[in-house]
């Protein structure tokens, strides 16, 4: 705490510009969530306008070659600029929280992140009012995605959006790594950490080792694209199997990525939703590790019929297969947490409660496949079209939207409408059941997966059209929750600080929401579900680890914006050969870096008075 | 009971082995895609167990322990159990086992090459954009997206791309391989029942992907020779001699028939026998002749990004086109 920052006037912004300028935890996650919702929702007109392509045979609602960006666009943007940032915004709403902080390691990079990541999804889909939209499918497999079968800047905006989204995702995964070893209440040991901090710390960890590989590729088809390097450029002795390699390093872990974090959410939820202390804790945390471990070893699995050999095939499928084991420890913990307990029946356990069976198709499924001679049928098909919606939709979003309505009141103050949740809940889960289900059984009639029509009479008209309704119905349900939130907002802020009254972690102790420094005095932690403990024990508040004082906060700062925007600027510049314009963003984004390093910030204090008017954040 | 209801549907569904016999993996007709259908049945089958103990257990626990109005009281605090810990992870263990040990023996099994093997037919597949080569290496012969195999003898197939990947796939026979641009794939299949199969490509290979069809007909042995016979006979040219001088000029560039013209675009020899014009136009339906008119005509209006020029690109007449069409709805295998 550095002496002379005391009385050190800092500019405080108001509306726009706050939170433009934000660097707070809280406000990050709630730019996350929006930028988030946002992009789900294109993504999910994207998805409606597939399935009602799809809805009978011979349809013309959309040409192939549009199919084929609206599938392309539909997995990019769902993955990479819904479903991570969806998970950021929890993350950062409740990391902190959850450990006793009063920030996350790094605010500035945090907000760098973020804006990264919004220009980066910003460029990717500006691509639609290009007029050439990418069109290789999410996994971009050469030389489809080569500049030789790929002339136009479609998979252009593709490479350079997701470089530029990537950088937000790394530095958001060294951030909450670095928060979570570093910044820890006093007491809360790493066997003491709340189940959703621990699946966030290896979720951390895990970007952080397979981001990269994602990066590297990604330059690598850029070099080929704008510089006519020969990676991939078979003709010229590149490798198109080596871009699925290095794709697959990154998008199995990516996966993973993914659905822990939902694993952890469930966990919070099903634990406070049935009063129970998580079941068999150390055994989740140990499996939490060893999916992550095994979750790098499996990623020829999406290649069985690349042609590897029997050799690859045989070891990656028996690797694969035991990824089941550690998953089934927490199916089955969740189940035994429930067991015995006094279940309530909010939306937010509905969605977890949803999730078990749901993921647990989705995981069955997954062994399937990992039967690589099976795989052979199975690849490519409708099949796993089911499969990885079952455990993306199935998993991650029924774990995004329980996390939401759970932690809702904690980040805005207000209760979300429990009547409307129910509403989405129903029409989401029904829908998405109806949407894919069917398909699984498409797969096996021998419906290959990514086309746009398909002919009469080959026993797959009825099973399309189901799946089409269900759509519509994920839609409905979908635009209940954004009411929900409408309706919510004009409601007043009145949620107590515990406001399910059965919270179990430090994140119900505080306010809701919580003022900007978290909490006023760090807390000490005594055990496992700390602020249940307490309750236990007949506390009404957490003992605190230090006495009240002056509160150092880091300063707001607009330059992770603009330096964002230069590397968008370039990245237009370096896409349509225009160098000047290239090295102009360039010059941005390092100006901005220059400036950030010379100009010492020391941030500000809120004195103890000031902490007593609440500032709120 | 709502969730369970449509798995059991499911499970009714798969066990009638339903879909349409030349197309369905539920349905196979060869041992390849009885293999691979044996497979997916032990796999469903132990994961349909352990989708039923988990329905069983999370349905009984949410009535069981639902929260009662007005209860305030908290339950006994779990830590866990390590003889149920125990249960769990080896059970599972022991699943894998089962399904492990012939996944493994199927991986090598169907892994065998028979590139070799002088008893089995060599095809070498070529996969275009929208389009599938076929040459019989043994043989000297060419032909397009219609496979003709004999019954009786294991096919060697020797896959590569000629632009793109794609995947090679015929469901009701066996599973897919994929074609990769610079690398040669191997596999064998077997058709030991006669018949029409359909085969689809099964990777993203552009806008006409969904329209990348192919057939694969199985014929007895001696039919089969008569085949190979058929198609190295002296092409028959078209009788008319200005339209032969039409055709050489403005098709064979591309296209061959017998031993006459180029091979960028699918060999025509005996294109009038084949079941499909362009793999997806049904000759059964409209009958060839029409079918060739109208792809002749205006290819892009059946297959999106097809490389072929209209009839009016390609500077034909509507006489010279329904001549031509005419002409190719004749030439016609006997076999």
């Amino acid at each position: 705490m550095s002496a002379h920052a005391h009385g050190h006037t800092v500019k405080r912004y108001r509306g726009l510009m706050d939170w433009l300028t934000t660097v707070d935890h809280k406000k990050i996650g709630i730019l996350y969530m929006i930028a988030g919702l946002f992009f789900f929702l294109i993504g999910g007109l994207e998805a409606i306008i597939i399935r009602v392509q799809l809805m009978k045979p011979m349809n013309d609602v959309v040409a192939g070659d549009t199919f084929n960006e609206l599938i392309t666009m539909h997995g990019t943007t769902m993955i990479f600029l819904a479903a991570m940032p969806l998970l950021f915004a929890l993350m950062n709403a409740v990391i902190p929280l959850q450990i006793g902080a009063r920030d996350v390691a790094f605010p500035f990079l945090n907000s760098l992140g973020f804006w990264t990541f919004f220009f980066g999804g910003l460029l990717l889909n500006l691509s639609w009012f290009a007029g050439t939209v990418p069109d290789a499918g999410w996994t971009s497999y050469v030389p489809l995605a080569g500049p030789t079968f790929n002339s136009g800047h479609g998979v252009d905006y593709y490479v350079i959006g997701l470089q530029i989204a990537g950088i937000g995702t790394l530095l958001g995964g060294i951030n909450f790594m670095a928060t979570i070893i570093n910044m820890r209440a006093p007491g809360l040991t790493f066997m003491r950490l709340p189940m959703f901090t621990w699946t966030i710390f290896i979720t951390s960890a895990l970007i952080v080792f397979a981001f990269p590989a994602l990066t590297v590729g990604l330059v690598a088809i850029m070099f080929d694209r704008l510089f006519h390097a020969n990676f991939f450029e078979v003709a010229n002795g590149g490798s198109g199997v080596l871009w699925e390699h290095i794709f697959w390093v990154f998008g199995h872990p990516e996966v993973y990525i993914l659905i822990l974090p939902a694993f952890g959410i469930i966990s919070e939820v099903v634990s406070t939703f049935s009063r129970k202390r998580l079941f068999g804790y150390s055994s989740m945390v140990f499996a939490t590790v060893l999916i992550a471990f095994l979750g790098f070893m499996v990623w020829a699995h999406h290649m069985f019929t690349t042609g590897l050999g029997p050799v690859a095939n045989g070891l990656f499928s028996i690797a694969t297969m035991l990824i089941a084991v550690p998953t089934g420890v927490k199916i089955f913990n969740w189940l035994f947490t429930l067991w015995g307990g006094s279940i309530r029946f909010t939306t937010a356990n509905l969605f977890g409660i949803g999730f078990i069976p749901t993921f647990v198709m989705g995981g069955v499924t997954g062994v399937m496949l990992a039967s690589a001679p099976a795989d052979y049928q199975y690849h490519d098909t409708y099949f796993v079209v089911a499969h990885f919606h079952y455990v993306i939709v199935g998993g991650l979003i029924f774990g995004i939207f329980a996390g939401l309505h759970y932690w809702w009141p904690k980040m805005f103050g207000r209760m979300l409408n429990e009547t409307i949740g129910k509403i989405t809940f129903w029409t989401f889960f029904i829908g998405f059941h109806m949407t894919f289900f069917v398909q699984h059984f498409l797969g096996l009639l021998g419906m290959p997966r990514r086309v746009y029509t398909y002919l009469e009479g080959q026993g797959f008209d009825n099973m399309n059209f189901i799946s089409t309704i269900g759509a519509f119905l994920m839609g409905v349900g979908t635009i209940a929750f954004l009411l929900n939130i409408f309706i919510t907002w004009a409601k007043p802020r009145n949620a107590a600080a515990d406001a399910w009254e059965d919270g179990r972690s430090l994140e119900w102790t505080i306010p809701s929401p919580p003022p900007e420094y978290n909490f006023q005095q760090v807390p000490l932690v005594r055990g496992y579900d700390a602020w249940w403990k307490e309750k236990m024990e007949g506390n009404t508040a957490m003992t605190p680890a230090e006495p009240i004082g002056s509160i150092h906060m880091p300063s707001p700062s607009i330059l992770p914006l603009i330096m964002s925007l230069g590397l968008f600027i370039a990245g237009f510049g370096f896409m349509y050969d225009r160098l000047i314009v290239a090295g102009a963003g360039l010059v941005i984004t390092l100006g901005c870096m220059v400036i950030r390093s010379l100009v010492d910030d020391h941030g500000y204090h809120i004195e103890p008075e000031d902490q007593e008017k609440g500032v709120k954040a | 009971m709502k969730r369970l209801l449509p798995l059991l549907t499911g499970l009714v569904l798969l066990l009638s082995a339903c879909g349409r016999e030349d197309l369905s993996t539920l349905n196979p007709q060869g041992p390849v895609a009885e293999k691979q259908l044996d497979l997916m049945k032990l796999s469903i089958g132990i994961m349909a167990l352990v989708v039923v103990v988990v329905f069983i257990i999370c349905i009984y626990v949410l009535i069981r322990f639902r929260r009662r109005q007005g209860d305030k009281t908290i339950p006994k605090q779990v830590e866990g159990n390590h003889t149920l810990e125990i249960i769990w992870t080896v059970i599972p263990l022991v699943l894998l086992l089962i399904l492990g040990f012939p996944t493994i023996r199927d991986v090598f099994g169907l892994a065998k090459d028979y590139s070799k093997d002088k008893n089995a037919v060599q095809v070498k597949v070529t996969a275009h954009q929208y389009w599938w080569e076929f040459e019989y290496t043994d043989y000297g012969i060419t032909t397009a997206q219609e496979l003709i195999v004999p019954t009786d003898k294991k096919i060697s197939f020797e896959l590569v791309a000629a632009d793109v990947k794609h995947s090679f796939w015929i469901p009701a026979i066996g599973g897919k391989m994929d074609t990769n641009p610079g690398v040669t794939n191997r596999m064998y299949l077997e058709f030991p029942k006669e018949g029409v199969f359909r085969g689809k490509c099964a990777e993203l290979c552009g806008p006409a992907h969904a329209l990348m069809d192919f057939k694969a007909k199985a014929v007895s042995p001696s039919s089969f020779d008569r085949w190979v016979a058929a198609m190295k006979a002296p092409a028959v040219m078209p009788a008319d001699a200005e339209i032969a001088e039409k055709f050489t000029s403005q098709c064979l560039s591309c296209h061959a028939v017998g031993e006459n013209g180029g091979n960028s675009a699918p060999n025509l020899t005996g294109v009038g026998s084949r079941q499909t014009v362009g793999g997806i136009l049904y000759n059964d339906e409209a009958g060839v002749e029409q079918n060739l008119h109208d792809w002749i005509t205006e290819p892009q209006k059946y297959k999106i990004g097809a490389m072929m020029p209209s009839a009016e690109d390609n500077s034909l007449t509507a006489e010279e086109v329904s001549s031509i069409a005419k002409y190719l709805a004749e030439y016609k295998l006997d076999y």
